[in-house]
């Protein structure tokens, strides 16, 4: 389908395509292999990003690896089984044909990688190796020591910089999108602000693509940047464009357990460490303050292994993290007491971890292989916590990681608007409700270099669109509209810091809409973000200028998207009255405990129309499975 | 266990304006504390008084993005080894005096505060720190063995996450361990042959133009980064630099 859908878009002749101007926000995987590409075939490229420099995108943080159906170690990999094995972790709750394409392009993009200079780890014989990953029998996932994101991250960016130094691409880097432009309809540009000199720009184009991020940060504490956020396409959505699937979000079961309320986020430790590594929490709760290597084999409670033995430690991140949720709430939880609110309000203490244990690892392959193999992640935990992993074992716990919803987008990746489109992990396409290890890199760069510059063509073919000037209506209300948002967070003058909102945001979203949700929790916290929201615009305290670097008002925009974002995630979260994947409803579950979903009822994706002042407008998608047959997920 | 710390800060409102150390005093900050939440914790505090919080950068804070950047006590990223955000407070005793500064260097001007602008690193890059391959140019990624000792060693040469510390610490502000560091990665790959003398020389030229100094070899860069870059990544460059003279590369 996709050859021949290849075939069936419109080319665009090289001497027009220096006429068309594409926008791209973002220089993560997706955007900055997208700036690449697009650049090459000799478009004319601007690309926009927060950071100072396009090397620094969150994508660099990516540990693990990078899946793809390349076969090389003859374990009965294929494309089919690569896409097997997402539609079935993402729970069916993603779009068959998507997903086909993405395990076609998989094997593309490790051969692009490596002759960009990836240096990828290989073995003796200067051939590639590979790991497995959760919710996988197979070993298909290339990496580069614990650093996957950051190699893969840093060979697009030289390959965009190769295009900036050729002309075809123009950074605006310390610039942040706050506004799309429409004009009739269709997408024609952005306003950006300068965040150095304050300065809101107009800049217009033929098509723009947002690359701009997932939103886990709506949870404040998350394995994202500090500077990951919403905006982007949370203004797209306000325009027209609808949000997909909003409530999926991944939490990640191997993170660094919270130490304090100073903490300002949460750091992950890769999934590949559950290959060699053994989970457990003790049987009693009498031991779980304990010094864990006094704790005698016999009351260890390995429970991934016992509950799934077929995967063990490997089953999926949804599953490995409610489990471990499981235990600690069961009052099995290892490490420190900490402060925490109750779904009813009341506060209590918990111990917030499980144990990751390499002591068998360790003997098993020894100090010095285990070191190779995830050093760098064991140097980041002692720096942290303060302990040697070598000798204790770490203690891990879910955290906010990848949120799988975002812009609607077809299977072209444009969103509903006209123009517009929507790659990585700002689109909502490829893994349904719950995302496999290792795909969010593979699905970045599929989308970037071999998917977008393909399908985009077909509507660049009809281009290049009439010209617009700054001082026509439509931009001029957009640039309006910036300004007086602007100026509003700074004439409220409250009491409370704008911290101090996204830290109560996360709270209310982490205890009701984290990894387990229910009805009247759900209602509670739409309650209680709407008073949070309207206490926002009268009492938040945003200092300084607007034409200066102002790292508040920077933020404040940032949280008054993710303010209106939460109630929409709540909202579906309500709606979906069924568990699948990441999404848990505590009153759809198997009787022991498993996800249950209700493929009659819910077998679609919620695609949300922006609702103005009113209640946002949920249009189906409705999922025709031809290839995969509908199971139950089973891990054991 | 909580700690009490004296901060001065550089404060300096914008790129022309001038610049000064300001005391401020902290209070309740706890041992495992990342510095930069440390900083975030005055930073609420200041707002609280209606003072402008102190610009800074980080974003990852996880150490892999290169972001964050502090001198602290005259030291790039402070005392141990790591990135500014993956220093904890524990490294620190209660009661000490902390002075905290932006990187000094003419190639990287100060923005506001402690936020600098480091985009002649982005510029070193594009003069010819890639491999020449359009999308859909490359072969079959395993037609190409590359012996584990080079890509091992192209691996420990490309983890240089572009902070500035080496820049910072030196004496002559020069960029040479991230340049070194750029032209071993790609010079040890078969990928990366074809440009290795034409990358080496482009390369060094936009480095000086940009402002950066010489390397006189005096290693507090490799001292500095927290990726443990190593200082042999320098002669590699030179090396390539002589035969790329000689015309042999």
């Amino acid at each position: 389908m996709w050859t021949q859908h290849k075939f069936d878009n419109a080319l665009v002749n090289p001497a027009n395509r220096r006429k068309l101007d594409v926008i791209i926000v973002g220089t993560g995987l997706a955007g900055a292999s997208a700036a690449a590409t697009m650049g090459e075939a000799g478009y004319n490229v601007k690309s926009f990003f927060y950071q100072d420099s396009a090397r620094r995108a969150h994508s660099i943080a990516a540990q693990g690896g990078i899946n793809a159906a390349k076969n090389y170690n003859d374990d009965g990999d294929s494309t089919y089984r690569l896409f097997y094995d997402t539609v079935k972790g993402g729970d069916y709750r993603s779009r068959e044909t998507n997903v086909y394409r993405l395990s076609e392009v998989s094997a593309n993009i490790i051969d692009q990688c490596v002759a960009q200079g990836v240096p990828f780890a290989r073995e003796y014989g200067g051939l590639l190796d590979n790991r497995s990953f959760g919710g996988v029998q197979v070993a298909r996932t290339f990496y580069a020591a614990g650093q996957t994101g950051q190699q893969l991250l840093i060979g697009a960016y030289q390959a965009m910089e190769r295009q900036v130094a050729k002309g075809t691409v123009t950074e605006y880097s310390r610039h942040e999108m706050l506004e799309v432009v429409l004009v009739d309809g269709v997408a024609r540009g952005i306003i950006a602000r300068d965040m150095v000199t304050g300065e809101i720009e107009t800049h217009l184009a033929d098509v723009v693509v947002l690359a701009s991020g997932g939103y886990g940060n709506v949870f404040f504490l998350s394995t994202n940047a500090m500077g990951c956020n919403v905006t982007a396409a949370w203004r797209a959505h306000r325009k027209g464009a609808y949000f997909g699937n909003p409530c999926y979000t991944q939490i990640h079961p191997t993170c660094i357990p919270v130490s304090g309320d100073h903490q300002s986020k949460l750091t992950l430790m890769s999934e590949s460490l559950r290959n060699d590594g053994r989970i457990w929490v003790p049987k009693r709760a009498e031991d779980c303050d304990k010094d864990p290597r006094e704790i005698p084999e016999e009351d260890r409670d390995y429970y991934l292994e016992r509950i799934y033995p077929a995967f063990g430690n490997l089953v999926p991140r949804d599953i490995a993290s409610r489990q471990a949720k499981n235990m600690c709430d069961e009052g099995r939880g290892v490490g420190p007491l900490v402060d925490e609110v109750d779904a009813d309000g009341n506060k209590r203490q918990m111990r917030r971890g499980v144990y990751l244990d390499f002591a068998a690892a360790i003997e098993r392959l020894g100090e010095a292989a285990v070191k190779e193999k995830y050093g760098n992640l064991f140097d980041m935990y002692a720096r942290i916590t303060g302990e040697d992993p070598y000798k204790v074992p770490m203690r891990i716990y879910p955290a906010v990681h990848y949120t799988m919803g975002g812009l609607w987008v077809d299977y072209d990746l444009q969103t509903s608007i006209p123009g517009l489109y929507a790659v990585g992990e700002a689109n909502f396409s490829d893994h349904g409700a719950n995302r496999l290890g290792a795909s969010s890199l593979m699905q970045c760069l599929a989308d970037g270099y071999f998917v977008l510059p393909n399908t985009i063509r077909s509507y660049l073919a009809k281009g290049p669109f009439e010209k617009i000037d700054e001082d026509h209506p439509a931009v001029v209300e957009a640039k309006a509209s910036v300004t007086e948002r602007i100026e509003k967070f700074l004439s409220i003058n409250g009491e409370r810091s704008v911290d101090s909102f996204h830290r109560e945001l996360g709270n209310i979203m982490w205890e009701y809409c984290g990894m387990e949700r229910t009805d009247e929790g759900l209602r509670k916290a739409i309650g209680l973000i709407r008073d949070l929201k309207q206490e926002f615009w009268t009492n938040v305290r945003v200092l300084g200028e607007a034409d200066t670097l102002n790292q508040s008002l920077e933020k404040a925009g940032r949280v008054a998207d993710f303010l209106e974002l939460g109630e929409l995630m709540c909202i579906d979260a309500l709606h979906r009255r069924e568990s699948c994947g990441g999404h848990f409803r505590a009153e759809s579950q198997t009787e022991d405990g498993e996800a249950l979903r209700h493929d009659d009822e819910f077998a679609y994706v919620a695609a949300w129309e922006f609702g103005g002042d009113g209640a946002p407008v949920l249009h189906k998608e409705d999922l025709n499975y031809k290839f995969i047959e509908l199971k139950q997920r089973s891990y054991k | 266990m909580s700690m009490e710390l004296t901060l001065k800060i550089w404060r300096q409102a914008g790129p022309t304006a001038k610049g000064e150390l300001v005391t401020y005093e902290v209070k309740d900050i706890s041992p495992d504390m990342s510095f930069l939440e440390m900083l975030d914790v005055l930073n609420e505090q200041l707002i609280a008084q209606g003072t402008e919080p102190i610009a800074f950068d980080s974003d990852c804070r996880e150490g892999i993005c290169g972001m964050c950047g502090l001198m602290i006590s005259g030291e790039a990223h402070g005392p141990e080894r790591t990135t500014t955000c993956q220093l904890h407070m524990r490294s620190f005793r209660s009661g000490e005096t902390i002075t905290i500064e932006p990187w000094r260097a003419n190639a990287f001007p100060v923005i506001r505060d402690l936020v600098v602008d480091r985009s002649a690193f982005d510029r070193i890059i594009q003069s010819g720190g890639y491999i020449s391959v359009n999308t859909g140019a490359a072969p079959e990624a395993h037609s190409v063995p590359v012996p584990k000792e080079k890509a091992d060693r192209a691996f420990d040469s490309a983890k240089c996450i572009g902070c500035g510390a080496c820049v910072a610490a030196c004496p002559n502000a020069s960029g040479m361990l991230f340049l070194g560091a750029k032209v071993t990665h790609l010079g040890e790959l078969p990928q990366g042959q074809p440009e290795r003398g034409g990358r080496v020389v482009k390369m060094l030229e936009t480095h000086d133009l940009e402002g950066f100094g010489g390397c006189t070899n005096i290693g507090e860069c490799a001292a500095a980064c927290p990726k443990e870059i190593p200082l042999d990544v320098i002669s590699t460059l030179n090396a390539d630099l002589r035969q790329a003279a000689r015309g042999a590369l």
